[in-house]
């Protein structure tokens, strides 16, 4: 059983998602998490606690990292929503497969779409990516299978990317 | 020249799961679905007298079902059957299923679940396992005299003693626990598609609450997200939950459950009590052991039978002793039945036996290195329960290894420190052994059974009910396959656990998917690859002029206990296992004196597999599983009151970040095991073993302090501080 937060009326709401605008009609504090798994079914993005704990649920919206799990969907009117189905993530996954940094994959998009954005920020900002860095972005995204080694290997080299 | 043994093989499961296509069983779309839930008890005993149902609420618009509607037994089918599907009448734990209810959508679901009213009588309840009024299981294993040794203690021997305990512990799962059933098809049969490490137990289960032949319970794993063997057991009542509620709603259910629900009713790790002493020779050569393990079962059987065995037969550690006593009991109380987590008893022994090694060390002004050393167990000699050790015995190469990687055996263990400041570093030590398969005749029972099939295009299709929960069976089945075949891997296809189509390979527990489901599936391969023969031409080009020839390419093999393994169950004597994995750990930390707080800044382990066959899966299985133990060693806790579970949130049931994670620093050891598949042997639980013990022995060298229990706290590091510093001034 899931959380459930809003029965209000439906309103109609715009969201660019993955480069496509879509239009709904839905409760307007509707979790965006509900909203990408059940009305979009895009169902890469996971739930992990449903209340901010696991980052699971990672996606962007404007190029920000958000936890979908807390963020109410007419919050992202407007946005680009990025989800881990979504074009930009080929490097992360790449070097995810390469470090053995998947196992059970759950929290995989998540960390993925958590990597894309500390490494775009990273580029930006003109911070050499660094494992400690690596492990300060991730440090909201819960893994319980690898001990996070390959994850924090996995992040930095994709972050290396446009780095000497 | 082999093309897969010891090279990674991409996951098949891989770009699936980084791409966000991997279909779990939250992401099924079951159109017409209903979602299903749980009336609970809240109470940790008591009797059940009624369900009031509110007349405000219209009834006709859910699906209600009670322990009435159960068409089969009324049992959660295991290894005893004193657990119920839906209480009848008497409640043993707090969360106790007393009704399942199904709903068009969540609001409906939610306010149906508040309008049953249970009318409940609570009793009294016990939660204290030293006053437990039951026991599930006793065992005891003896070689020679201990008794006599500890009643005449030889001149210049030692007697060292120490009780330990530990607490329980969440697998903590990213994914949480679910399933959807369908409803019964016309011919009666069901299915369940969901979230389980064991498919046949499911259907086991299936059939005796559902009253139907196993045959007609269809069982089938979706992508699983974690197990940790938290998925063992309980997905047994979860199917059949769902099962009933579709049987009932005449529709599929989804029963998936919430992070608090999962948190607060699905079985966690064995707290436990164990008292140990031993007898040593001045020159620290161990000459008796005592041990008396204890284990809180919870409220009904589940599997604490077998976590126990396990738990008494790693009691003595990876050492010689003479004389041996170690007698275990898993006591019922009205906790949450506890179950399958990752090392299943033995590392709540390991603690203990390597604690008091460490006391032993300072006692007898050993090394503790050299103390280990001494009293290792090596190729040839026996283990407590008499069996002679043969192959694959890489202990002495684990402590050459560790001790060669971080120079532990020159560190000055339990010397005083100079730092000033409260802030101190440690290092600490532990040895440990973990058997792998089934204990004792486990396997030659179950004969677990792997089926091959030629496919019309010269492909081998794998049929295995083994399941990939992340620690990689697709890879490691697809790598053996194919190196047994001659074939490439491109060649090999991996059947989806489905009940209907693959045999019972056993469950996916006890660190046997590589070493014993591997090692049949290399012997089905053998054959195959001899029925179809050699040649210049591909696999593939000879596998379909066989088939063309009229060749059978339908191979089922199970597996064959090695020649002269003796296991008596009655006595405890014999083989109890086929072969152990070895590994030794340093850990680093800092402890804060003035907080207690603990950083594992470091983890070196030296571990032998027999053989790494995908080198990356198993590193990956060593530092999971090390920072399970890690984070159970100083950090995750799990307590309940009066029978509740007191984290029942991700908020507070904390377990280890990227933060808190210590560095690792894994050397494998490959010392073959002819048993096995190339010569591998189990890798899964052993990690989590060693992680704890060398955590507290690293709080003990930075501080004098001699942790006893785990999670080691920073409450619980603060009082034997303060402990330390009265005894100072008295």
């Amino acid at each position: 059983m899931k959380p459930i937060f809003d029965e209000s009326d439906p309103v109609e709401l715009r969201l660019c998602v993955n480069g496509a605008v879509r239009t709904l009609c839905v409760p307007p504090l509707r979790r965006l998490l509900d909203v990408l798994r059940e009305d979009l079914r895009l169902t890469g993005t996971k739930e992990g606690c449903g209340e901010g704990e696991c980052g699971a649920c990672t996606v962007l919206i404007d190029g920000q990292a958000v936890l979908a799990c807390l963020t109410a969907a007419c919050s992202a009117e407007g946005s680009e929503v990025v989800t881990i189905e979504g074009p930009g993530f080929e490097r992360a996954r790449r070097e995810f497969l390469e470090h053995g940094a998947a196992q059970c994959g759950i929290c995989t998009p998540g960390m993925i779409v958590m990597t894309r954005a500390w490494a775009e920020a990273c580029r930006r900002d003109g911070i050499e990516p660094t494992e400690d860095g690596a492990r300060a972005a991730l440090a909201g995204n819960l893994c319980r299978c690898t001990g996070y080694g390959a994850i924090v290997a996995a992040a930095v080299s994709t972050a290396r990317e446009g780095f000497p | 020249m082999e093309r897969y043994i010891g090279r990674d093989l991409a996951r098949p499961d891989g770009p699936a799961k980084v791409e966000g296509r991997a279909v779990y069983v939250a992401d099924l779309d079951v159109p017409g679905a209903w979602v299903g839930g749980v009336v609970r008890s809240t109470v940790a005993r008591g009797l059940l007298l009624g369900l009031d149902f509110d007349p405000g609420f219209d009834w006709r618009t859910v699906a209600v079902a009670t322990a009435a509607d159960v068409p089969g037994e009324n049992v959660v089918a295991l290894i005893a059957d004193d657990q119920p599907l839906l209480v009848a009448r008497e409640i043993e734990h707090w969360g106790e299923p007393l009704a399942l209810v199904a709903a068009p959508d969540e609001l409906q679901l939610a306010r149906a679940l508040a309008a049953v009213r249970p009318r409940i009588e609570a009793r009294a309840a016990c939660f204290d396992l030293e006053r437990s009024p039951r026991v599930f299981k006793s065992i005891r294993v003896a070689q020679g005299d201990a008794g006599a040794v500890f009643r005449d203690v030889p001149p210049g021997a030692r007697v060292v003693e120490g009780t330990y305990r530990t607490d329980s512990q969440e697998q903590l799962y990213v994914e949480t626990q679910g399933f959807v059933a369908f409803p019964p098809a016309s011919d009666g049969s069901v299915t369940v598609r969901g979230s389980l490490q064991c498919p046949h137990y499911v259907q086991k289960a299936l059939a005796r609450a559902l009253g139907i032949a196993p045959e007609e319970a269809r069982v089938v794993q979706l992508a699983t997200g974690g197990g940790f063997g938290g998925k063992e057991d309980y997905p047994s009542v979860l199917a059949c939950h769902a099962a009933l509620l579709a049987r009932v709603a005449r529709r599929p259910v989804r029963l998936i459950l919430g992070r608090h629900e999962d948190l607060a009713v699905t079985p966690k790790r064995h707290p436990a009590r164990v008292r140990v002493r031993a007898a040593f020779a001045a020159d620290g050569t161990g000459l008796a052991l005592e041990a008396d393990v204890l284990f809180d079962g919870g409220a009904y059987t589940t599997l604490s039978p077998v976590v126990l065995s396990r738990g008494v037969l790693h009691a003595s550690g990876p050492y010689r002793w003479p004389a041996a006593e170690i007698r275990g009991s898993v006591v019922a109380t009205n906790h949450v039945p506890y179950g399958a987590f990752r090392g299943f008893g033995a590392p709540q022994t390991c603690l203990a036996i390597e604690r008091l090694m460490d006391r032993a060390a300072r006692e007898l002004g050993i090394h503790p290195f050299e103390l280990r050393l001494r009293n290792a167990l090596r190729p040839g000699d026996t283990t407590v329960t008499g069996q002679r050790l043969e192959h694959s015995v890489g202990s002495l190469e684990v402590l050459e290894a560790i001790a060669r990687r971080t120079g532990f055996d020159r560190h000055a263990w339990g010397a005083p420190h100079a730092e000033s400041g409260p802030r101190r570093r440690g290092l600490g030590f532990s040895f440990f052994f973990h058997g792998a398969g089934f204990t004792g005749s486990g396997e030659e029972l179950l004969r677990g059974r792997v089926s091959l099939a030629l496919l019309p295009d010269g492909r081998v299709e794998v049929l295995a009910g083994s399941t990939e929960i992340g620690q990689g069976t697709q890879a490691l089945f697809t790598a053996i396959a194919a190196e047994a075949l001659g074939a490439d891997a491109a060649d090999v296809v991996l059947a989806t656990p489905d009940t209907a189509r693959v045999p019972d390979s056993g469950p996916t527990v006890a660190s046997r998917t590589c070493m014993v489901v591997g090692g049949v599936l290399a012997a089905a391969a053998a054959e195959l690859r001899q029925r179809v023969g050699d040649g210049a031409a591909s696999w593939r080009e000879r596998a379909r002029a066989f088939l063309a020839g009229g060749g059978d390419g339908a191979v089922t093999r199970a597996y064959a206990p090695p020649p002269g393994a003796r296991w008596d169950e009655h006595s405890y004597r014999g083989d109890a296992y086929p072969v152990y994995g070895w590994a030794a750990d340093v850990a680093e930390v800092f402890v804060d004196e003035d907080t207690g707080e603990v950083d594992v800044a470091r983890l070196w382990t030296a571990v032998d597999v027999g053989r790494a066959l995908q080198p990356r899966l198993v590193t990956g299985q060593i530092e999971g599983g090390a920072l399970q133990a890690v984070g159970w060693a100083h950090r995750e806790v799990v307590s309940a009151r009066d029978g509740r579970c007191e984290q029942d949130r991700l908020a507070t049931c904390i377990v280890p970040t990227t933060l808190d994670a210590p560095r690792f620093d894994v050397t494998l050891v490959e010392v073959p095991y002819p048993g096995g598949p190339f010569g591998a042997k189990g890798v899964g639980e052993l990690p989590m073993d060693g992680g704890a013990p060398a955590v507290l022995s690293a709080i003990e060298d930075a501080t004098g302090i001699h942790p006893a229990q785990v999670p080691a706290t920073p409450e619980r590091i603060l009082d034997l501080l303060v402990a330390r510093a009265e005894e100072a001034h008295a």
